[in-house]
């Protein structure tokens, strides 16, 4: 029997803190297969590093507890000795960081961190792993990699840098990458141009992409399918186009309107979605959006939406979901402040 | 690397003119007269004023220290007034002591306190970290010399285990120097691991929490090689600060040890010149640890480069 990649089911992240226990990720479920890229998009603090992180183990295991499974083909990653864990990461899954800068050890050369993985997971020579670290270094684009392997990162430059992390990522043929925000602090032009990469090598080795990211231009230009999270749970999925054309969340549609447009009336004001992110100690009851939803009733207040899969395989989680779709013709169905 | 180096040698020069002028003042300055010392209470007004004028202390004071830093500067640190002997000859003769002192408490402090250092900044808020850090914290408060009279009887009279105090060469065997020198140097050392303990602590935590760790730990590697590879160099950086400081306060902190344990290296030779006001030997030592303490110094900033590629000075 042939399992997806991976499959989160009812993910859930808890952290005990000094105040009490917070859950940063609270049930949330999505599928990633080999050759597709999901993007997972939402605010800060909605709980889509913390997701990341969960997939991979790398939280602070003591005060982090988890729920649900993480069936990475077919075996649960949450329930796996650490020892087990050390095969997976880096080399079944890896993971490429926002900020490259800071995410590359300043005291070791760019070869000797790429051929880290590479000797550990592939069990190579130092030799033979630096031959392949150059040979990733070109992949990536990266011109002379022979001179570059011997640089350190401060030697470079920021698109360098994401292009060093790539190729550390992808140094052993991973069939998961999780890209959490990888072009955040890049420059626009080198933004297209790292999503490039990634999308080119993403064919090459048919691995699932999770790309995470709170830019919707980036999930519209790489993303097959969207899933929207908002405060720690998964509030929209959907393929990259139904969710563009036809959001059903109202967050969603908030996002999607906020997006200014290059043809757009600049008289008018830029929607905003009223309010702001409630702290994860002070999750509201019912449906965690509505005291900013403008569609929200008695019902939203009181009680929890589940996510209903609708006929086209889109995901919402809303009490009202039938009624935004009838008010699709109207642009401010959420309030504009 | 080269033009650096002969930099700040170069500006070692006004440094060392400033300490010279300082100690010589400040010498010259405490009452007490070196003639009246050397001559005994029974010597008479005549025969102090004798001698003053012999040794050249009826002088101008800045003709004196004219006098004395051009010898200086040509090399040439001056006679003791007391012993006889040149003042060279005398610093290179108390050195061993205090040098082998110094050198031990360094390698007791550093083996001791970064292992305790990265064990608490891994188990940071735990009860370990907790009780070293409250040990730290004593070592630091408890001054050296109650220190070395407790090692003295515990070690030394209770147990009868090393000797209280003395001194024997290295000439002597090895194990014969350096069983001289253990409660000394713990007792000396003990202010420094502590200091190093805490440091370590502190900079191991804010390295761990670095974004750099998390891309090792993702790559799959063991925690030891995270911590022990990719975190403690990064941390050995303020560590190394640090031990330069400490490796220098070391030097000056063996007077009062040296004074506790009974060892002939420079803080007796500058107590001794002190309560004698051989000024010759209290300027020319002083001045001495200076230079040590500013080349240990340029060991130290030259040591930077070996750990972080970030400051080493152009290869090109």
């Amino acid at each position: 029997m042939s399992h997806p990649l991976l499959e989160v089911k009812e993910l859930k992240t808890r952290f005990s803190t000094e105040k009490g226990t917070i859950t940063a990720v609270d049930g949330v479920t999505f599928n990633v297969d080999y050759g597709e890229t999901l993007g997972v998009v939402g605010e800060s603090g909605c709980g889509k590093s913390v997701t990341a992180e969960s997939i991979m183990r790398l939280l602070n295991e003591k005060s982090t507890k988890y729920g649900g499974e993480i069936l990475y083909k077919g075996r649960d990653l949450l329930s796996l000795p650490e020892s087990k864990m050390l095969d997976i990461r880096g080399n079944e899954i890896s993971m490429i960081f926002q900020d490259a800068m800071t995410s590359l050890n300043p005291v070791f050369t760019i070869g000797d961190q790429i051929a880290e993985s590479i000797v550990v997971h592939q069990k190579l020579s130092k030799k033979e792993a630096m031959k392949k670290a150059v040979e990733m270094l070109r992949v990536t684009g990266i011109p002379s990699p022979e001179k570059r392997i011997h640089e350190y990162p401060h030697e470079i430059s920021g698109g360098m840098r994401q292009r060093v992390m790539i190729a550390m990522a992808l140094s052993c043929q991973p069939s998961l990458l999780i890209a959490d925000e990888p072009t955040t602090a890049l420059d626009v032009t080198i933004q297209a141009q790292i999503l490039e990469v990634i999308n080119e090598l993403k064919e090459e080795l048919n691995m699932g992409v999770i790309m995470i990211t709170h830019d919707l231009g980036v999930v519209a230009e790489v993303c097959t399918r969207v899933a929207v999270m908002y405060l720690g749970q998964v509030i929209e999925e959907a393929d990259v186009d139904t969710l563009f054309d036809s959001p059903r969340h109202p967050y969603t549609r908030g996002l999607l309107q906020s997006i200014p447009k290059i043809n757009g009336d600049r008289e008018q004001k830029l929607h905003t979605i009223k309010g702001v992110v409630p702290a994860l100690d002070n999750v509201p009851k019912g449906c965690r959006f509505a005291p900013r939803c403008s569609f929200a009733t008695e019902k939203c207040l009181e009680e929890a939406p589940v996510l209903d899969e609708l006929p086209n395989g889109q995901k919402v989680r809303c009490w009202h979901h039938a009624r935004i779709k009838e008010r699709e013709d109207v642009p401010d169905a959420i309030e504009a402040t | 690397m080269k033009a650096y180096i002969i930099k700040r040698l170069l500006s070692m020069i006004p440094v060392l003119l400033i300490v010279a002028m300082f100690v010589f003042f400040l010498i010259h300055m405490i009452p007490g007269d070196p003639a009246a010392v050397m001559l005994g209470p029974e010597a008479t007004p005549e025969e102090v004023a004798a001698l003053r004028d012999n040794m050249g202390l009826n002088l101008p004071i800045y003709e004196q220290f004219f006098n004395w830093f051009t010898d200086v500067a040509r090399g040439n640190l001056g006679d003791s007034l007391y012993m006889n002997v040149p003042v060279m000859d005398a610093f290179v003769s108390h050195l061993g002591p205090t040098l082998s002192l110094a050198l031990l408490a360094q390698g007791f402090s550093i083996l001791i306190a970064i292992p305790i250092g990265v064990l608490a900044a891994r188990k940071r808020g735990t009860g370990v970290d907790r009780t070293f850090m409250i040990i730290a914290m004593l070592g630091m408060s408890i001054p050296s010399f109650l220190l070395a009279l407790l090692l003295m009887l515990v070690f030394g009279v209770r147990l009868n285990w090393l000797p209280v105090a003395g001194y024997s060469s290295l000439a002597e065997g090895v194990w014969q120097h350096v069983k001289f020198l253990i409660l000394p140097a713990i007792s000396l050392g003990a202010i420094q691991a502590a200091v190093i303990a805490r440091m370590t602590r502190s900079s191991m935590i804010d390295i761990l929490s670095m974004n750099f760790i998390k891309t090792a730990k993702a790559k799959g590697l063991k925690q030891k090689v995270v911590i022990y590879k990719h975190a403690f160099r990064n941390a050995l950086i303020p560590i190394l600060t640090i031990l330069g400081e400490t490796f220098g306060a070391l030097i000056t902190g063996a007077v009062v040890t040296e004074t506790v344990f009974n060892l002939p290296g420079l803080g007796q030779l500058v107590i001794n010149a002190i309560t004698r006001r051989d000024y010759a030997v209290i300027q020319g030592t002083i001045l001495m640890i200076a230079v040590t303490y500013l080349f240990l110094n340029l060991i130290i900033d030259l040591l930077y480069g070996l750990v972080d590629p970030r400051v080493r000075l152009s290869r090109k």
